[in-house]
C-alpha cells in the first residue's frame, strides 16, 4: 500500500543568555560538575524562581522571526515528574498559555518551496544530567545544566519526508543563529529535537497512530531515524499490524529506533500554573522595539543576494547559511571584489582551509581587505586562480601565526597578498615570448601526443597545459598558455 | 519591674533607650523563662542559646561604645517558625525528611529582622510542613497550649504562638496558609497577623502552598505587630509574587479614631456548631467596637461554605508539587532501596508523616489528568468567586469582623482521628487566604475554662492599616491582652 508520512518536530534550543532562566548562575558549557549552581537552580527548600528578562526577550525575538503571534499574557506551569536530574521534582515550563503561537517558516526541499507551520514556542528550564560512568554501583548528578533556558519550538504536523525534516531543522538553526539567540551547536546539545511520526494510507484524512522519537542531536540522525521509522511502520502496517503509540529512542550506533515506553506507562505530568511566578504581561511597545531590532533573516537575505549580486541560488544558499559567512562576503564585495569571484574564493578555497582545521567562519583569521587583495591580483592578471590558491594558503597560515604572536602583545603585521606574491616570486608570467618558448619545448618533447591531439583527441589539451605550467613553475598565465598551445598544435604540419 | 521576658518590643526598646536594662539581661531573662516552662510548653525545636548570648553581648558592647543606637529590634529576642530558612541553623519544618537540613541561605523576612538587630532565640515547632491546625502533626513533638497543657496550641504556627503566650520570646514569626498564624494566636491569646498576599517576601519560606502562604508576626499586642510589619514588609526582587507597592508606616495609625468606620459582620460566620461562649465573646466585642464609634453593617459572603473544600483542593495540589523535591537525592533523609524507584518510595514513606502523605496523595489525585477539571480547575473558579465576594463587601465596609475560630483550644488527641473535623477549625480563616486579603486576630475574651477567644479583623488588599487601627482601638479599650497564662 502507498502511505503518506506525517512528521511534526519539537525542537529544543538552548538560549544564549549569560545566566540561567530563573537565577543568576552562568550557563557556560563544560565547567566542573555542580560548579554553576545555587540554591535556586538546585531547588533547595524555600527558594523561589525569578524570570530572566533576556530569556523572555530571546523567545519573543524568535517568535517574531518565525511570524508568530506574541501573547500579551502568558504564564509558566509546572510539569511534575520524578527523576534525579530534576531537582525540584518538577520542571518549570509553559503549557496552556505559551509566549508565542501560530507562526511558520519556509523551507526548500527537493526544489519545492514549502511552508511549515509553528504551533507554539515556549520557554522552559533544562534539567541536569546523570552521570553513570566511573561510579560502580552509583550514579552522579551534575546540575550545571539545571535551569539553563530553553525554547521549545513545536511545529505543526506539516512535514512530509525526512528530507523536509532536515531542511526544516537547518532553517530553524540558521534563523536562531542569525538572531543570536542560540548557538545551534548540536554536538553540545544546544539544539536537539523530538520527532513525532505517523503514516496514513495515501488519500486518508485521519492521522495514523504516531510514535515519538526522543532526543535526536544531529541533522544526519534526524534523517536516518525518520527513514528507519518510516520503513519500520510500513512493515508493521503492511503485515496487518498496528502501530503502538509510544516513545522511542534513536540508537545511533545500531541505526535503529527502539521502544522506550508505551502509552500505558506514559507520564501524567499533572501540569498546573506555577504559583511562584506571576503571569507574564508583555507590552506592545517592547515587542515593537524587539521587532525593529531584528537582523535581516535568511529568506530576505537570500532574495537580495540573488537579485542584487546576481549569484546563483546554489552559491547564495551556501553563503547565507551562516550570517558571518554572508557578512564576510558582503564586506569583501563592498571593498571592490566582484561578487562571483568573492563567492568562489570564500565558498571554495577559504572554507577548505577552515574545514581542514575544523574552524568556524567566526574563527577565520583573514579579513575582507586581505581577500580583496588577492582578487585584485587575479583581476590585474598578476596571478592566476591557481596561484591565488597558493597565495591564500600562505596568507591564511601567516596571518593565523601572526595573530598567535600578536596575542603575546607584539604588534600585528599586516599581511597582504602583494607582499606574499613579492616574497614568493609568484608573479604571473604573461610574456608571450617566454610562454611561446615553453609551449614549443613541450610540443617538441611530446610528438606522439601532439599527433593524437591533431587527430581529434581534444582532451589532451589538459595534458599540454599541465606540462607547460610545470615547466614554468605554475606562473604562466593559463589563458595565454591555452591559446598558444591550440594555435601551435593546429598550425603544425 | 516586670521580668524582661514578659514585656513587649516597644516596652523593651524604651528601657534600652533609657539604659535601664541591658541586652544580655533581656536575653538571659528569656532563656530563664524557657528553662522554667519549656518542658511544659515544648514550643521550640531548636534553641540558639549560645549564639544569642554572643550576639547580645556584641549588641551591648556596641550600645555602650556608642556605635549603635536606635535600630528597631536591637536586643529584642524573637522566635522563628521552623519553616523559615536561617543560614547555618537547622530548618526542619518539623519533618523527619528535613531534620538534618541546614540552609546555606537566609529567608528575606528573617534577614530584614536581622537588619534591625533582632536576636534569634530559637526555631519553633509546627505541624510538619505547616500542614495541620494543632501542631499535633509535628514530626518531632507535640506543643502544649500555655493556658492548658492538656490542650493544643493551634497550628500550624503553634510553637510560635505558644512561645509568645508563655513569654518564651518577645514576639515571633509564623506563616499562614489557611489560618496558621491567626488560629493559634487566637487559641493562645496573642495577636497574629496575616498580611496581604505579596506584602511580605516568601523567599526562604519552605513552601506548603505557594499561592496561599504568607509570613506574618505573632506578638503580645497590636503595636508590636505593626512594628514587625514595618520591618518585614516590602518588595523583594527574589520573590516575583512579592508586590512592588509602597509600605506605609503601620504604627502611624495606632491610636487614630475609629469613629464612623464601617465594619461588616458576615452572617455566614456565625454558624451552627459554633461554641456558644466564643460566639458571645465575639458579639460582645462587636458591641464594644460599636461603643467606640465603629458602625456594624450586616454583610454576606455567599461562597463561604465552599471555602474549606476549595482551600484543601488547591493547597494539597500545590503541596503535592512543592514537596516533590524531598526525594532523597540531594539533601535530608535518604533511605536505602534496591533501585532508584525503591529509594524514592522508602525515603518518602519514612520521611513524611501521615498528614503530609494524605495531602500529597489528595493533591496528586486532584491534579492528575482526568480529574484536573473536576477538582483543581473548579476550585480555581470557586476561588475567584470567593475573591469577588470580598471585593463586593469591601465596596461598602472598611473591614470585616468575625470570630477567628469556631471553638477555643480543643484537647490534644481530640480531633486527630478525624481530619475533616480538624480542617473545620480553620473555617473562619481560610477564605482570607483564598482571597489574598490581610487579617489580624486579637484576644477578645475567655471561656469559662479560662481559654482565650480570638477576634478576627479582615481588610482590603494592601489595607492592613484599617485593621491595625481597629484592632488597636479595641485592644486599648479592653484588658484581654494583658492576661497571662499561669504556668
Amino acid at each position: 500500500m502507498k502511505y503518506e508520512t506525517i512528521i511534526g518536530l519539537e525542537v529544543h534550543a538552548q538560549m544564549l543568555t549569560a545566566t540561567k532562566i530563573f537565577c543568576g548562575c552562568p550557563t557556560a558549557f563544560g565547567a566542573g560538575p555542580n560548579t554553576q549552581t545555587c540554591p535556586v537552580c538546585i531547588g533547595m527548600p524555600g527558594v523561589l524562581p525569578v524570570l530572566n528578562r533576556k530569556a523572555l526577550e530571546f523567545a519573543i525575538r524568535t517568535g517574531l522571526a518565525t511570524h508568530c503571534r506574541i501573547s500579551p499574557y502568558s504564564r509558566f506551569a509546572r510539569k511534575n515528574y520524578f527523576y534525579p536530574d530534576l531537582p525540584k521534582g518538577y520542571q518549570i515550563s509553559q503549557y496552556e498559555l505559551p509566549i508565542c503561537e501560530d507562526g511558520h517558516v519556509k523551507i526548500i526541499a527537493d526544489g519545492k518551496s514549502r511552508r511549515i507551520g509553528i504551533t507554539r514556542i515556549h520557554m522552559e528550564e533544562d534539567a541536569g544530567k546523570n552521570i553513570h560512568e566511573g561510579a560502580g554501583n552509583y550514579s552522579f548528578v551534575d546540575l550545571n545544566r539545571a535551569g539553563v533556558p530553553l525554547m521549545e519550538i513545536v511545529s505543526e504536523p506539516d512535514i512530509r519526508s525526512p528530507l523536509e525534516a532536515v531542511e526544516y531543522m537547518k532553517k530553524l538553526r540558521a534563523i536562531l543563529r542569525y538572531l543570536g539567540v542560540c548557538d545551534g551547536n548540536m554536538e553540545q546539545g544546544s539544539l536537539r529535537c523530538d520527532a513525532n511520526i505517523s503514516l496514513r494510507p495515501a488519500g486518508q484524512k485521519e492521522l495514523g497512530v504516531k510514535a515519538e522519537i526522543k532526543n535526536i542531536n544531529s541533522f544526519r540522525f534526524v534523517e536516518k531515524a525518520l527513514d528507519y521509522e518510516i520503513k519500520r511502520q510500513i512493515k508493521v502496517l503492511d503485515s496487518g499490524g498496528r502501530i503502538l503509540q509510544e516513545t522511542r529512542l534513536w540508537d545511533s550506533a545500531r541505526g535503529i529506533t527502539e521502544s522506550m515506553r508505551g502509552k500505558e506507562e506514559a507520564h501524567d505530568y499533572r501540569y498546573f500554573p506555577e504559583p511562584d511566578l506571576v503571569p507574564i504581561t508583555v507590552n506592545q511597545q517592547w515587542i515593537e522595539e524587539i521587532r525593529s531590532a531584528l537582523p535581516e533573516l535568511p529568506d530576505v537575505k537570500r532574495a537580495r543576494f540573488v537579485s542584487f549580486y546576481g549569484l546563483s541560488e546554489y552559491d547564495t544558499d551556501f553563503l547565507i547559511s551562516e550570517k558571518p559567512l554572508a557578512d564576510l562576503f558582503e564586506e569583501t564585495v563592498k571593498l571592490g571584489g566582484q561578487p562571483k569571484a568573492v563567492s568562489n574564493l570564500i565558498t571554495g578555497d577559504l572554507l577548505r582551509l577552515l574545514n581542514a582545521e575544523n574552524k568556524s567562519i567566526e574563527e577565520c583569521p583573514l579579513k575582507p581587505k586581505q581577500l580583496v587583495g588577492i582578487l585584485n591580483l587575479i583581476e590585474n592578471k598578476i596571478i592566476s586562480w591557481t596561484m591565488a590558491k597558493t597565495v591564500l594558503d600562505e596568507m591564511y597560515r601567516t596571518t593565523a601565526e601572526n595573530i598567535g604572536i600578536a596575542k603575546l602583545e607584539l604588534p600585528a603585521l599586516e599581511i597582504t597578498a602583494d607582499a606574499i606574491v613579492k616574497e614568493k616570486g609568484l608573479v604571473q608570467i604573461s610574456d608571450t615570448g617566454e610562454i611561446e618558448k615553453a609551449v614549443d619545448d613541450v610540443i617538441a618533447k611530446n610528438p606522439k601526443e601532439a599527433e593524437r591531439f591533431k587527430s581529434g583527441e581534444e582532451k589532451l589539451i589538459g595534458f599540454f597545459v599541465g606540462q607547460v605550467m610545470k615547466l614554468m613553475k605554475g606562473k604562466a598565465n593559463p589563458q595565454m598558455v591555452n591559446d598558444l598551445l591550440r594555435k601551435k598544435l593546429s598550425s603544425q604540419p | 519591674m516586670h521580668e524582661a521576658c514578659t514585656l513587649t518590643i516597644t516596652e523593651l526598646k524604651d528601657l534600652l533607650d533609657r539604659k535601664e536594662i541591658s541586652v544580655p539581661d533581656i536575653v538571659a531573662s528569656v532563656y530563664r523563662r524557657i528553662d522554667t516552662v519549656e518542658d511544659r510548653v515544648r514550643a521550640f525545636v531548636t534553641l540558639t542559646r549560645e549564639k544569642a548570648m554572643e550576639t547580645a553581648q556584641k549588641a551591648q558592647d556596641a550600645i555602650q561604645s556608642g556605635a549603635l543606637n536606635s535600630k528597631q529590634l536591637t536586643g529584642i529576642p524573637l522566635a522563628i517558625k521552623d519553616n523559615m530558612c536561617t543560614k547555618g541553623i537547622p530548618t526542619t519544618c518539623a519533618s523527619k525528611i528535613l531534620h538534618t537540613f541546614v540552609p546555606p541561605y537566609e529567608s528575606t523576612a528573617t534577614s530584614r529582622l536581622a537588619g534591625e538587630g533582632y536576636i534569634l532565640i530559637g526555631k519553633t515547632n509546627m505541624d510538619e510542613f505547616a500542614m495541620g491546625s494543632s501542631t499535633e502533626n509535628s514530626g518531632l513533638h507535640v506543643t502544649k497550649n500555655p493556658w492548658d497543657p492538656e490542650r493544643i496550641p493551634g497550628g500550624s504556627s503553634g510553637g510560635s504562638a505558644a512561645a509568645v503566650a508563655a513569654d518564651e520570646c518577645i514576639a515571633a514569626l509564623g506563616s499562614d496558609t489557611g489560618g496558621s498564624i491567626r488560629q493559634p494566636a487566637a487559641l493562645c491569646g496573642v495577636v497574629g497577623m496575616k498580611p496581604t498576599y505579596g506584602r511580605v517576601s516568601r523567599y526562604g519560606l519552605v513552601a506548603f502552598a505557594s499561592s496561599l502562604d504568607q509570613i506574618g508576626p505573632i506578638t503580645k499586642n497590636v503595636r508590636d505587630s505593626a512594628v514587625l510589619m514595618n520591618i518585614i514588609s516590602g518588595h523583594d526582587p527574589c520573590d516575583s509574587t512579592s508586590a512592588p507597592v509602597p509600605v506605609p508606616d503601620f504604627t502611624a495609625v495606632l491610636g487614630k479614631d475609629i469613629r464612623g468606620m464601617k465594619i461588616g459582620i458576615p452572617e455566614e460566620y456565625f454558624i451552627d456548631g459554633m461554641d456558644r461562649e466564643v460566639e458571645e465573646a465575639v458579639r460582645e466585642a462587636v458591641k464594644q467596637l460599636e461603643s467606640l464609634g465603629a458602625v456594624p453593617v450586616k454583610v454576606s459572603l455567599p461562597h463561604t461554605g465552599y471555602a474549606v473544600a476549595t482551600y484543601y483542593v488547591l493547597a494539597m495540589s500545590e503541596a503535592s508539587s512543592n514537596l516533590a523535591r524531598y526525594d532523597g537525592v540531594k539533601y535530608g533523609l535518604r533511605s536505602e532501596g534496591k533501585d532508584l524507584m525503591e529509594m524514592y518510595m522508602n525515603t518518602r514513606a519514612e520521611g513524611f508523616g501521615a498528614e503530609v502523605k494524605r495531602r500529597i496523595m489528595l493533591g496528586t489525585y486532584a491534579l492528575s489528568s482526568g480529574y484536573y477539571d473536576a477538582y483543581y480547575r473548579k476550585a480555581q473558579q470557586v476561588r475567584t468567586r470567593i475573591k469577588d465576594d470580598f471585593g463586593a463587601v469591601f465596596r461598602d465596609v472598611d473591614a470585616i469582623v468575625t470570630p477567628t475560630t469556631p471553638t477555643a483550644a480543643f484537647r490534644i488527641g481530640e480531633k486527630t482521628s478525624d481530619p475533616l473535623q480538624m480542617y473545620l477549625s480553620d473555617i473562619f480563616t481560610i477564605s482570607v487566604n483564598l482571597a489574598g486579603v490581610p487579617a489580624i486576630s486579637i484576644p477578645c475574651g475567655f471561656t469559662s475554662d479560662n481559654l482565650p477567644v480570638g477576634l478576627q479583623f479582615i481588610g482590603k488588599h494592601f489595607d492592613e492599616e484599617s485593621i491595625i487601627k481597629l484592632a488597636f482601638a479595641y485592644e486599648q479599650s479592653t484588658v484581654w491582652h494583658r492576661r497571662k497564662p499561669s504556668l
